[in-house]
């Protein structure tokens, strides 16, 4: 065998020359899972900025009443149902079931609209009620800018993940993506429900109107 | 579906409830007990550890992966609560130590 004919060889197997995957897991899941400890920091910087803000500032409003608070379980339940919905498509991926992965994938999608929907309301609720970036008719003029920078950066991270899962989920449909696309972009998926289980808590919760 | 499949889609459901039940005890906690911070932290990672472990399938893999990602990460979010005290000399109008 000649030195081109092996070269084009391992290149198409990639046995002998490459390393074996780190941790048993393919390198795109592995990427996936740094992606996630990054933004995990990511979040809890800004978490951390809030509750620096919040902790530093003597008249910080609680301005959430029992309606928001209701709203904000309803869209906890819908995340969490979103979670599994995409281990659904997560395992029919996996028996090669591509028109019930398709399926799954888009209900988890329609799941993150709805959300996404629901969290714009809870914004122009708030914004009707005179919250701006730096001002607001209760107290500490921040209040409106951490409010809005921490459910808005997970906001993104849903929209972002609603675009994944609609590209993923059609593209695994038409044979372009494999199983563990789907399988990663779940991961991404359920980080976004993880992220929310914070904010509820620290962003709602804690400033409840008592 | 076969049965390992099928238990495991049980525990997702079983995982599934547990952390949706948690969320309505941080909400009744919070209107009960007023909301402090260290209650909802906890009940926080208790789902957020459901949430990685099960659905994330984070103890299905390696030790090795498990050991590589989560003290990391920790570590990183513990450093970061050094600004506590700034915050607290902020609120008391304290000017910075000398």
């Amino acid at each position: 065998m000649s030195q081109a004919n092996l070269t084009i060889e391992h290149l198409d197997h990639g046995a002998g020359v490459m390393e074996e995957a780190p941790f048993a897991i393919p390198s795109s899941k592995l990427v996936m899972w740094l992606f996630i400890i990054s933004d995990a920091c990511t979040f809890g910087a800004v978490l951390m900025a809030y509750g620096y803000i919040r902790n530093s500032a003597a008249d910080w409003p609680l301005v959430f009443e029992s309606a928001s608070i209701w709203n904000a379980l309803l869209m906890t339940f819908i995340l969490v149902t979103t979670s599994l919905t995409v281990l659904f498509a997560v395992k029919a991926a996996q028996s090669d079931d591509r028109a019930g992965a398709f399926k799954w994938t888009m209900i988890t999608a329609a799941g993150g609209v709805l959300f996404a929907l629901l969290h714009i309301r809870e914004w122009m609720s708030l914004i009707g009620e005179g919250v701006r970036l730096f001002q607001n008719p209760w107290g500490a003029p921040l209040f409106g800018a951490m409010f809005f920078s921490v459910t808005g950066l997970h906001m993104a991270h849903v929209v972002g993940g609603v675009i994944a899962l609609l590209v993923v989920g059609s593209g695994y449909k038409a044979g372009r993506y494999a199983a563990k696309h789907i399988e990663i972009w779940a991961l991404y998926w359920h980080f976004v429900d993880l992220v929310w289980m914070f904010v509820v808590p620290l962003i709602y919760l804690l400033n409840m109107k008592r | 579906m076969n049965n390992a499949a099928n238990g495991s889609m049980r525990t997702n459901f079983i995982i599934y409830g547990v952390i949706l039940a948690i969320a309505v005890i941080q909400i009744v906690v919070a209107m009960t007990m007023g909301p402090s911070l260290g209650r909802m932290l906890v009940l926080a990672a208790i789902q957020a550890y459901l949430a990685v472990m099960f659905f994330m399938h984070l103890r299905d893999e390696k030790p090795s992966l498990r050991l590589a990602l989560i003290p990391g990460t920790i570590f990183v979010l513990v450093m970061m609560n050094m600004i506590w005290a700034d915050s607290y000399r902020l609120i008391h109008l304290r000017p910075f130590p000398k």
